[in-house]
């Protein structure tokens, strides 16, 4: 238990004293992961909801290939960004890899999937309940996919959760098009491997009950958004 | 309300709908004038419902036509037919068994419909709160919907019809799951809208309920209109053997 | 409404984090890119290097750290400019390929065999060049553990020609005394320590490593291991900041930073030897 002990320690002792580098760590694991995410949910949500409300050939390998990319390893998404942004590759002229925002859009890679899946599901399950209704009223199509986008807003909450949980945690991707960078690409999750190679588990555990915390006070906060919002509107079903 | 033709009458002719190769609807057809209460009427299975959602533009007919006002002399509603029931779909409302309401306000509720019948955001509060006024919610208009009562809900429903000034409300069952004051407060809102000018086609398979709001029944059964007749008539006499044994309770299948 | 606003917060709360993202550095004024190995890098080399590298040249070099395989790859590709790693043969094939456009030596240290205080293919004896073929070679006969890294990094490939030189193919020999972990140094040494098994490193990552277990160095010396600077081939890749680059080689190569490698110490150790300090 004394690896444990002194990674608890680790972990208090780089929380509270504010040490600059650690800080910029965490700083940049939220920007990343947070941008990602949002971009995510810009592209996954109208996708998602598109997807669920369209009817058109190949729809079904279309849902089908979605769910899968799901379970995309961070480690290939990475790969596959790395060869675009690599110089000799067709994005190489930006000069992306090797910056946060090619770490930015491996994880938006990452993430786009699992927001649009998870909406296409919840908005299908709420068109099941208002299609008729909302057609009854005239609603175009966006008109429908706001409508339902917004009524679904408590479980379109746990959805990006659940993206922002992968991107905070997946170091693979970030590894790659990152370079673990000091001060330049490094966020938790690599800093954590680095530690790891150098054989100082305790620090690098102590990192990781860090990066636990930090997923924990981000779900807590959104949790008591949606909480608030959800005990003034939460349906009370009477038939 | 600001329309000046009417879309009825309604003409609906030699309607059959079918799903995966099952007929539900047998050649129906009838036609509906503009000021009377009609009332759908049959047992569970008849094919009131369907027949209700095809008419108001839910549904898509296998074959045979739904025409709306076939004697509007401004030709806006001949032309292409799916446009022509895109704009009667516009003057028209439906109010469900089950009402359908947002995670809102009862009041967002009603100026949400306003919103997607493009009304003017300056003019929405304003008749969503008349609309409201109209149906006994107005205390309720900030409490979110869904934590009305089933009598409530089901009112904001016919408030959120009522904000659309519609020309036809359609009704499909709307009182089957309320307790009998809450049915009253319904038919009470039913009432205003036909004295309003509204022409009201809704189906029930209550005689009671049939009796009190009917003017006309369609009588349906098996998927077929086996009559078309005056409430009054129907009651006292009706025509078909099934109608008869419907009237007396026995329930037929 | 309550609940729209507080979502709307939420969402504004996103938006912030993401436009506070900052753009990328513009062509031209952007920092060096040096690939170079684990063993430099986790030695904590570079940080010693750092400030006087700053102070001197004023350079701002980002290095990502990958096996010496995967950085020559990044000097392939341009995605690095200058590349630091230890492996000599395939060097001289990056120079020869037409890569790179100018190599220098930089520093050695050393090539150490690991292996359990307790000495089961009883090796601790031997040490220096001429220890590590006989070592290894009875390391294969006790049939005792050993970890390569699989990785062809420049350790891998210093291994793979010490086996040669003991006249043994581990992988052409049945059993399961040799595993490959296909990782970097740090992921093969906290292996090794949780297997109690033997492996090649270096002592610069070995000095510095802090997950030991049972492990000691058995065999020291076992082979020399020179580092190379190289820098990419600026004609090839034409964003490549080529002054830059030739300037940091200079320092890097120059009596300072020479001095430096050479004042370099973990725990009272120096794991470096400078490449000036070897040709007087």
């Amino acid at each position: 238990m004394g690896e444990f002990g002194q990674a608890l320690m680790n972990a208090a002792t780089l929380i509270v004293s504010f040490d600059g580098d650690f800080l910029g760590i965490v700083g940049l694991s939220l920007r990343v992961s947070l941008s990602a995410v949002l971009i995510a949910c810009i592209i996954g949500f109208p996708l998602g909801a598109l997807l669920a409300l369209s009817r058109f050939p190949g729809r079904g390998a279309a849902v089908a290939v979605l769910n899968a990319l799901m379970g995309l390893p961070p480690v290939v998404v990475g790969l596959i960004v790395f060869l675009l942004l690599s110089r000799a590759g067709p994005f190489g002229v930006l000069g992306l890899l090797f910056t946060p925002t090619a770490m930015i859009i491996a994880q938006t890679i990452l993430v786009t999937p699992i927001i649009a899946a998870l909406t296409r599901q919840t908005v299908t399950d709420l068109w099941a309940e208002y299609g008729e209704q909302l057609r009854s009223l005239g609603a175009t199509r966006a008109d429908t996919i706001a409508t339902l986008l917004w009524d679904g807003r408590f479980s379109l909450t746990t959805i990006v959760l659940a993206g922002f949980g992968r991107a905070i945690a997946e170091v693979g991707a970030v590894m790659i098009v990152g370079g673990n960078i000091d001060n330049v690409t490094r966020v938790m999750t690599t800093a954590i491997a680095l530690e790891t190679s150098k054989g100082d588990l305790e620090m690098a555990l102590g990192l990781g009950i860090v990066l636990l915390v930090l997923a924990l006070a981000v779900n807590g906060v959104s949790q008591a958004i949606a909480a608030g919002a959800s005990r003034a509107s939460q349906q009370a079903v009477r038939a | 309300m600001t329309a000046p033709s009417t879309i009825l009458p309604l003409e609906v002719t030699d309607l059959v709908y079918e799903i995966d190769g099952k007929r539900l609807l047998h050649d129906i057809s009838f036609r509906l004038s503009i000021g009377s209460r009609t009332v759908l009427l049959g047992p569970n299975g008849a094919g009131k419902s369907l027949t209700l959602r095809l008419c108001h533009g839910l549904l898509t007919p296998t074959m045979g036509a739904i025409r709306w006002g076939s004697q509007i002399s401004d030709g806006k509603m001949s032309g292409e037919p799916a446009g022509a029931l895109a704009r009667a779909q516009r003057h028209q409302a439906m109010v469900f068994q089950r009402p359908v309401l947002l995670r809102r306000s009862a009041r967002g509720n009603v100026e949400h419909a306003l919103k997607l019948r493009r009304v003017a955001r300056a003019q929405r509060r304003a008749r969503a709160d008349l609309a409201l006024a109209q149906t006994g919610l107005a205390a309720l208009g900030d409490q979110p919907a869904r934590t009305l009562s089933g009598g409530e809900q089901q009112r904001l429903a016919l408030a959120r019809a009522w904000a659309t000034s519609p020309q036809v409300l359609f009704l499909d069952e709307p009182t089957a799951n309320l307790d009998p004051a809450a049915t009253r407060a319904v038919e009470t809102l039913i009432d205003g809208f036909h004295a309003a000018g509204t022409k009201i086609v809704m189906t029930t398979h209550d005689l009671g309920q049939a009796q009190r709001i009917a003017d006309e029944i369609l009588f349906l059964h098996n998927g077929r209109l086996l009559e078309q007749t005056p409430a009054d008539q129907f009651f006292t006499a009706p025509q078909t053997r099934a109608a008869q044994a419907f009237i007396k309770g026995e329930l037929l299948w | 409404m309550v609940a729209p606003r507080r979502q709307l917060g939420w969402l504004v709360f996103l938006a912030v984090f993401a436009l506070a993202t900052p753009a990328p550095p513009a062509y031209g004024e952007r920092a060096l890119i040096l690939a170079t190995t684990t063993s430099v890098d986790n030695s904590g080399l570079l940080d010693h290097l750092r400030p006087q590298l700053a102070a001197q040249t004023g350079l701002e070099v980002h290095v990502v750290v990958r096996g010496t395989g995967a950085a020559l790859r990044l000097g392939v590709s341009g995605d690095a400019d200058v590349v630091f790693v230890h492996d000599r043969a395939a060097e001289d094939a990056f120079m020869a390929a037409g890569h790179g456009v100018l190599r220098r030596d930089v520093m050695t240290s050393d090539f150490l065999i690991v292996g359990p205080r307790s000495d089961p293919a009883n090796i601790a004896q031997l040490t220096g060049p001429t220890g590590a073929a006989p070592a290894l070679r009875r390391i294969a006969e006790t049939e005792t553990l050993f970890v390569s890294r699989g990785d062809s990094s420049g350790t891998h490939n210093a291994e793979l020609a010490l086996w040669r030189s003991a006249g043994i193919d581990p992988r052409a020999l049945a059993g399961s005394w040799y595993r490959e972990t296909g990782s970097g140094m740090g992921a093969t040494l906290n292996i090794a320590a949780a297997l109690d098994a033997h492996l090649l490193t270096e002592s610069g990552t070995w000095t510095k490593f802090a997950n030991r277990g049972a492990l000691t160095v058995l065999v020291a010396n076992a082979l020399a291991n020179p580092y190379g600077v190289m820098l990419v081939n600026p004609a090839r890749h034409p964003h490549i900041p080529e002054a830059d680059a030739r300037k940091f080689i200079d320092w890097l190569t120059g009596a300072d930073a020479q001095r430096a490698i050479d004042e370099f110490t973990i725990d009272g150790q120096h794991p470096f030897r400078s490449a000036a300090a070897a040709s007087p």
